[in-house]
This record gives structure tokens, C-alpha cells and sequence, in this order.
């Protein structure tokens, strides 16, 4: 988590915000000018979220080389069960929904 | 942690530099298990966002310019904080205090445009009973709510303890694991700003 032992000082914060800035930005303009389809912006705001969460994480909480293997080992572990438990959700309401309406 | 153990290792004994890194370890762990509550209200609201009961929808509710105002200043608070941990980190402590001085005004504005919101929905009859799509919501940006509000007693309560104790080395641990947990706060508004607010408005 934390940059251990070279200290970067405020470098990867700047960054950081300015990448975040952008990537906060784009959707919120996107959505306000209204000139993409929806499904089209909907896929675009969900590739920056996912983009943006990996720019908090390096910049932020200085998830990189020097993070311990098991807070890296934990946090893959919290990743692969969000995805199950969203994935899962949606797949079985989404496929029940369909099924309800035929 | 590892930062402080380095710089600890020197005068300190090897046991009391682990006691730090466990509790970073610890607190990361829980930071963890929070993020997978907050996927289980994020899994809920998609579940239940289309059951308006012929109620308001998220078009005539959100506002895109509030939700701005408040994504912005999560993000500032951020980089105010991140600017209080290099402070820290270099042992200005009245810089730090100043730091953390913004980032809990800043906070503060936050909850505050966030409270503003929850009682003009209210008002017009939008409460968490009126439709499954409305109590979901509630929950999810609720809960975060929450979280961001506890997080501005606990940088009050360490603010209060870098003035009465100094930067020692437990105050200095305490302030990272809050610097986590307000990022990681950070982490989960992009994720309602996406999934709640901006496909809301769309």
C-alpha cells in the first residue's frame, strides 16, 4: 500500500488527481451533452469507472510493487468475490426477469 | 507500513514494528470486507433501480450539477488528505494539521450537499418507502454517507490527538489507516456516480 522505501512525495497524488479529474470529466460531459446513444455512453462511463478506480488505487493507496503480498493477496480475493456476488446477482435476476416476461 | 518500519527499525525493537504492520494488514482486510457490502448494495440497486411503483424516477430526481459538485469534492478531499500524509511524512506537523483542516471542510461540504439532497427528495414524497428503486437507493448512497460522515469524527479525533501528542509513531500510524479508509471512501463514490447517478439522469 504505501510507496515503502523511496518516498515519491507529492508526485503520485498529483497525478493521480489530474487522472482522476479527466476521467470524472469525460462521463459527466458526456451524459450533460447527451450526443451518444445511451447504451454507447453507459459502456463508455463504465470503462473510465473501472479505469479510474485502478488510478485511485496506484495513486491514492499505492497499491503497487512494494504493497505486501498479502494485502495484494486480499484485495485480489475481495475483487474475484465482488465479481461473483454482482456478476452472479445480476445474471440470475436478469435471466429470471426474461424468463417471467415469455 | 512498511515506511514506518523502516525508519522504525532503527530504534525500535522488531516486535513493536510488527504490531504496526498487523494492524495495517488488519485494516486493509476490513477495508476489504467493506468493499464487498458496499458490491452487495451496488447489486441490489441494479436489481431494483427499473421498480419505480409509478413513482419519481432517477431522471426527475438527480441533479447532474450536485452530483458534480459532490464528486469533486470527494476528490479534492483526497488530494488534500494525500497532501496531509506527505506532511506527515516529513514531520510538518502544523502543515498537516492544516491539511487535514481542508479535507474535513471539504468532507463536511460533501455530507452536507449529500443531507441537502436526501431532504428535497423527501419533501417531494421520494422517501426509501416510496418504491423498491427509492429504498435501494437510499441504502447505497445512504450507508455511503455514513462512512464519510464517521470519517470526519475520527480525522476531528485525530487532529485533537497530533495537537495533544505530536506525530508520534502510534499517532503517525493511526492517521495512514485513516488515509485508507478515506480514499477507499473515494473508491466507492465513483462507483455511485456510475452506476447510480449518471445512467440515472441518461
Amino acid at each position: 500500500m504505501q510507496s515503502s522505501d523511496r518516498f515519491e512525495g507529492l508526485q503520485p497524488y498529483i497525478t493521480g488527481f489530474v487522472l482522476a479529474l479527466v476521467l470524472t470529466v469525460i462521463p459527466f460531459g458526456l451524459v450533460a451533452a447527451g450526443l451518444l446513444l445511451p447504451f454507447a455512453t453507459l459502456v463508455i462511463i463504465a470503462i473510465l469507472a473501472v479505469v479510474q478506480v485502478v488510478v485511485h488505487l496506484r495513486y491514492f493507496l499505492h497499491v503497487g510493487q512494494s504493497t505486501p503480498r498479502e494485502n495484494l493477496l486480499t484485495l485480489a480475493f475481495a475483487a474475484l468475490l465482488i465479481f461473483i456476488m454482482i456478476g452472479g446477482s445480476l445474471w440470475i435476476m436478469l435471466d429470471l426477469n426474461a424468463r417471467m416476461m415469455s | 507500513m512498511t515506511s514506518l518500519a523502516a525508519s522504525a527499525s532503527a530504534e525500535r525493537p522488531a516486535a513493536e514494528v510488527d504490531v504496526y504492520e498487523e494492524k495495517a494488514l488488519g485494516f486493509w482486510i476490513y477495508l476489504m470486507s467493506d468493499a464487498i457490502i458496499f458490491a452487495l448494495l451496488f447489486a441490489t440497486y441494479v436489481v431494483m433501480a427499473p421498480n419505480h411503483a409509478d413513482g419519481p424516477t432517477g431522471k426527475t430526481l438527480f441533479s447532474l450539477g450536485r452530483t458534480f459538485g459532490e464528486t469533486m469534492l470527494l476528490l479534492c478531499s483526497s488530494i488534500t488528505f494525500g497532501f496531509a500524509s506527505v506532511a506527515i511524512r516529513l514531520g510538518k506537523q502544523r502543515l498537516a494539521l492544516a491539511w487535514l483542516a481542508v479535507t474535513f471542510v471539504l468532507g463536511a461540504g460533501f455530507v452536507a450537499l449529500e443531507i441537502g439532497e436526501f431532504t428535497g427528495m423527501y419533501e417531494q414524497g421520494a422517501g426509501p418507502q416510496r418504491s423498491g428503486f427509492l429504498s435501494a437507493f437510499f441504502t447505497l448512497v445512504g450507508t455511503h454517507g455514513l462512512h464519510v460522515s464517521t470519517g470526519l469524527i475520527w480525522i476531528l479525533i485525530l487532529s485533537l490527538q497530533v495537537l495533544a501528542k505530536g506525530l508520534t509513531e502510534p499517532v503517525t500510524s493511526r492517521l495512514f489507516r485513516l488515509g485508507l479508509f478515506w480514499h477507499f471512501l473515494d473508491i466507492v463514490w465513483i462507483g455511485i456516480f456510475s452506476i447510480v447517478y449518471l445512467p440515472g439522469v441518461l
